[in-house]
């Protein structure tokens, strides 16, 4: 019974903890479309800055896979 | 349903819990990690970075050469062109030349041959009028004879008896009026 | 990926997305030790052998005018050389051997996981964290010889107003610790996520087996969703490969030019 009660906390924990991604997504868009706005704006200054494009959409989708992580500790290793 | 999963998860894995976190086999990836790291770099390193970078630069060998021969060749081409357009010019200036010198030519001839023509033609007009002067002196002469006698015959017509003198100073006198 | 039939006597769907990922001895039962010859082992020795396919056999030739494996290679050598130029500077090129070998690692293990029944070497944490924290190491030991001393100057914000240092300095450093956390998990969440949705994804495929009503909605729609994750997936791979990479390069430029 004890362990159930466990059980259903990280579930409804990991659950949770799904939100996060979201966020990530809406970080992730973000990126997206100022580079996109930026770079329509002046297009010969587009083709430089993809790398810093691909670094920024890392640094906020890392955080969504963290949440993600978490999920999955809860899942599985609690 | 949750929970029936779990627990398959957990008969099936050793320990149950995510295969990533399972610390039993970190010794053995890490190890094979490693292996596979230094093998990669070895090859990269001693065989196939120097190999391509060596491509790469030969291939920019070549296409700096084939530019350079490029050049030259148009560089030719425009050589070429310039002794081209200069004999042009000078057989432009020979053939205008030559066209003068026909040209004058010619009308030297056509002269020559037009004061021919004009001698011959005043020839031809001075021996016609001569021949038509001595055409009028003899009809002249004709209309006087004829007129002579047909006075004379007129005159013993009509009865009176002309002398010749006579007559011819009428018919001078008429035939002037 | 791995499909046992785990209890296939049992009714109903059977989800196992994590199995895929487990560490199993190539022959036989048993323990796995340090020097076992494991599937690591096996889909790391194809990592090798497809690098060298195509960087060693591919250019084998070195024909001036390149085949297309040969344009392939060269293709790859010049993404990196640039990315190593361009972002890390001329004075990091001595490191691009190291970060090429990361480079393809990380692309030829996420593309060979991408085969079925394949195992994603590259989606375990215990194989990124060493190679975030060799770029760590090498980070730092580079900075310090390079900069003694001066390498801490990356801490000390001196555009920043004097009164803020101090706490800009702390938050400096804490960043700077936890690059090899979020460098290693980034890439092992990314390629552990996307096989784990795939596995789910393809263990609601079967409904059609149990209930037929049901399961012509559910069956092609999880076959449409698992071809749209893999296409994804697909393209993951690589962008997972380019950003450790670049990344790499980032924190190459912090130790070779700390005062940017």
């Amino acid at each position: 019974m004890e362990g159930d009660i466990v059980q259903m906390g990280a579930y409804i924990g990991a659950g949770l903890a799904c939100m996060g991604m979201g966020g990530a997504a809406m970080g992730v868009g973000n990126v997206a479309g100022n580079f996109l706005a930026g770079a329509l704006r002046n297009p010969s200054a587009a083709a430089g800055q993809t790398a810093t494009l691909f670094i920024g959409i890392a640094f906020a989708e890392a955080l969504g896979i963290f949440s993600f992580l978490v999920a999955l500790l809860l899942m599985f290793a609690v | 349903m949750a929970s029936e999963t779990h627990d398959a998860a957990g008969q099936a894995a050793s320990t149950p819990g995510l295969p990533q976190l399972d610390l039993s086999t970190f010794g053995n990836q890490i190890f094979w990690l490693l292996v596979t790291l230094v093998v990669i770099y070895f090859v990269l390193s001693r065989i196939a970075l120097p190999r391509i970078a060596a491509v790469m630069a030969e291939r920019q060998g070549a296409i700096t050469n084939d530019l350079a021969a490029a050049e030259d060749l148009k560089a030719k081409a425009v050589q070429a062109e310039q002794a081209y357009l200069k004999a042009l010019a000078d057989a432009r200036t020979e053939a205008q030349t030559i066209v003068g010198q026909a040209k004058a030519e010619i009308k030297a001839e056509l002269d020559a041959a037009t004061a021919k023509a004009d001698a011959e033609i005043a020839a031809r007009a001075a021996e016609g009028e001569k021949k038509i002067a001595e055409i009028r002196a003899n009809a002249i002469d004709s209309v006087k004879e004829v007129a002579l006698a047909a006075a004379a015959e007129i005159v013993a017509v009509m009865g009176g008896k002309a002398d010749a003198k006579t007559v011819g100073a009428a018919v001078a006198d008429r035939m002037k009026g | 990926m791995a499909t046992e039939a785990h209890g296939a006597g049992e009714p109903g769907l059977v989800f196992h997305p994590m199995d895929q990922f487990m560490v199993k001895p190539l022959f036989g039962e048993g323990a796995v030790g340090v020097f076992t010859l494991t599937n690591v082992t096996l889909w790391m020795a194809l990592t090798v052998l497809a690098i060298f396919a195509l960087l060693v056999l591919g250019t084998s030739r070195r024909a001036t005018i390149p085949t297309r494996t040969q344009s392939v290679a060269e293709l790859l050598y010049d993404f990196v050389r640039k990315m190593v130029e361009d972002v890390a500077g001329k004075d990091a090129l001595v490191f691009f051997p190291y970060i090429m070998t990361l480079f393809l690692f990380i692309l030829f293990a996420n593309f060979l996981g991408l085969l079925p029944m394949a195992f994603t070497t590259t989606s375990h944490i215990a194989v990124t964290a060493v190679m975030a924290m060799m770029v760590f190491l090498t980070v730092t030991i580079v900075g310090f010889v390079k900069h003694g001393a001066g390498f801490l100057g990356l801490f000390w914000v001196s555009s920043a107003p004097l009164a803020l240092r101090p706490v800009l300095a702390l938050i400096e450093v804490i960043s700077y610790f936890v690059r090899p956390v979020s460098h290693s998990i980034r890439l092992a969440g990314n390629m552990m996520a996307g096989h784990a949705v795939v596995k789910v994804f393809a263990a609601f495929a079967p409904m059609i087996l149990i209930s037929t009503g049901i399961g012509l909605v559910v069956t092609p729609l999880s076959i449409l969703a698992i071809s749209t994750i893999y296409a994804l997936e697909v393209l993951v791979a690589f962008i997972q490969a380019y950003v450790f990479t670049i990344l790499t390069c980032v924190y190459l430029k912090d130790a070779l030019h700390p005062s940017h």
